[in-house]
């Protein structure tokens, strides 16, 4: 390990970036999560800026919830990583990359990122990604898993080509059920089972899911899936596989541990069980749930007393959001806040609110409804896996 | 295009060519967390065995972070998914040291 005397000598001799690579990533700041053992430091890793840091190996950095205050772009350098397994790519080629297109289709394909930019369709869309366990620190009783707050998601503009162009340029056989996907990530030992998802063949090529290589008009942070990665908008991040390079149509159902057994929810309509309790049949996981947080406020905040300005995020799994309603009452009554800009159904929708808050203590709540009427539970539920919570969130403030 | 600028656009096609043919790299930064020492001594074997085994796939802080004083049954069980869902190639004394020393630790 390089202590900071052979930093300090290294960087003076001139020595390039491949010096830094055995740095370790210094904490200059802990930020503690409300829930037990929520103590994480701020780290920045290359390409971003100080994240809070749930594991180093591998990497998994949560966003700090008051950059969501910033706007309803996610900036890249802000946005959470999540990987499952350890053997992240290090050194990647981007001439050299290749998409492999192979399984149950008429022509397999081996595509280079210039031929896929060159594909017709390129496209953008503003989506949100979300991991379904967001918010898994707040289950009661609490659940193993990674113990994440509410910054495990993200809202960008990305760039790239439907995934239908690659798969109409294969040809898809009759008799394909599945498309499945995996990327350059791995598994540490060859024994555990790699990450990979598959999608049905009839969403796979709905003209939305997109091979990106782009997010707000950049390259793809490596740890967001340089140089290729899968989104699915409206769907949770567990299907947008990082550093896509295996795309395979399948004409039975991929059988794999990670859509067999992980990333399972209850087979009824809240996705949800009593606490404590195993749900009876599960399904795969899939769209998002509609949820809104307040963004210019943090729990605990104090405010003048008076009339106080409230803003914030909503977004849900594709239905776009209809209507956000302000409570500062604790829920009792309701008053509708403003929309701001609509960038598209899958996207974060801004929205600001006055509140008249008399000295003493208030709690805020916020609550969304998406135009197919869903809308977001008063009291929190609960599954196993610690996915999809979308509580109608509170934040309490004193105003003096 | 005038002639005279055919040979700065030709360097400038070539030095992006190279710029583009160089493979990129990521300097992942290493994790610092370190497993916690165990509340007593009978607790020492499970203490190392951890050290030496969970960290091949995840750092220390993938324990640090879990729910706080959740008991045995939920480290044994934490224990078993290593093992039997990602092949963790641990010996069952071994494993049942771990998760003895994770349970009393954690």
């Amino acid at each position: 390990m390089m202590d900071r005397r052979r930093l300090l000598a290294a960087l003076a001799a001139g020595a390039g970036s491949h010096a830094l690579a055995p740095l370790r990533a210094r904490a200059d700041e802990t930020v503690t999560l409300p829930f037990g053992n929520g103590e994480r430091p701020l780290v920045a890793y290359p390409g971003k800026r100080p994240l809070l840091q749930m594991t180093g190996r591998p990497p998994q950095l949560e966003t700090p919830f008051a950059v969501f205050d910033e706007g309803a772009i996610t900036p890249n350098d802000a946005f959470f990583v999540r990987y499952h397994l350890a053997d992240i790519p290090t050194e990647i080629d981007p001439q050299a990359f290749r998409v492999a297109v192979t399984g149950h289709v008429t022509r397999s394909l081996d595509l280079s990122l210039a031929d896929i930019k060159a594909l017709p369709g390129q496209t953008e869309i503003v989506a949100v990604n979300q991991c379904s366990g967001n918010s898994r620190g707040f289950f009661e009783p609490r659940i193993a898993g990674g113990q994440l707050a509410n910054g495990a998601m993200g809202c960008a503009r990305w760039t790239g080509l439907p995934l239908k162009s690659v798969l109409d340029k294969a040809g898809i056989k009759a008799g394909a059920v599945q498309v499945f996907f995996a990327g350059l990530d791995g598994p540490v030992l060859p024994e555990t089972p790699d990450f990979a998802k598959a999608l049905p063949v009839d969403h796979a090529s709905d003209g939305e899911v997109m091979l990106a290589w782009g997010m707000n008009g950049q390259d793809l942070p490596w740890l967001n899936g340089f140089p290729l990665r899968l989104v699915v908008p409206g769907f949770y991040g567990t299907y947008w596989v990082k550093h896509l390079n295996a795309i395979t149509v399948l004409d039975k159902p991929f059988d794999g541990f990670w859509m067999t057994s992980a990333y399972r929810i209850p087979d009824n309509a809240c996705a949800c069980t009593e606490p404590g309790k195993a749900p009876d049949k599960t399904v795969p996981i899939g769209r998002f749930n509609v949820r809104s947080f307040v963004t210019n406020l943090a729990d605990g905040a104090q405010v003048k007393a008076g009339r106080v300005p409230l803003r914030g995020i909503a977004f849900d799994g594709g239905s776009g959001i209809k209507a956000v309603e302000v409570s500062t009452d604790d829920g009792r009554t309701w008053s509708p806040a403003r929309l701001g800009q609509d960038l598209g159904r899958y996207a974060f929708r801004a929205w600001t609110a006055e509140a008249d808050l008399a000295p003493g203590p208030h709690a805020l709540r916020v609550r969304a409804t998406g135009t197919d009427g869903d809308t977001q539970p008063m009291e929190p539920r609960w599954n196993p896996p610690g996915y999809m919570r979308n509580v109608v969130e509170t934040t309490r403030v004193r105003a003096a | 295009m005038p002639r005279f600028t055919a040979l700065p656009v030709l360097c400038f096609l070539l030095a992006g060519t190279a710029a583009l043919a160089a493979p990129e790299t990521y300097a992942l930064p290493e994790p610092t967390a370190q497993f916690k020492a165990p509340p007593d001594a009978g607790h020492a074997a499970g203490f190392q065995a951890a050290q030496e085994n969970c960290q091949t796939c995840h750092s220390a802080d993938y324990v640090a972070m879990q729910p706080p004083r959740k008991g045995p049954a939920f480290w044994d069980a934490e224990v078993a998914k290593m093992v039997k869902v990602y092949h963790a190639p641990i010996e069952a004394d071994q494993a049942k040291a771990i998760a003895a020393y994770l349970g009393a630790t954690y």
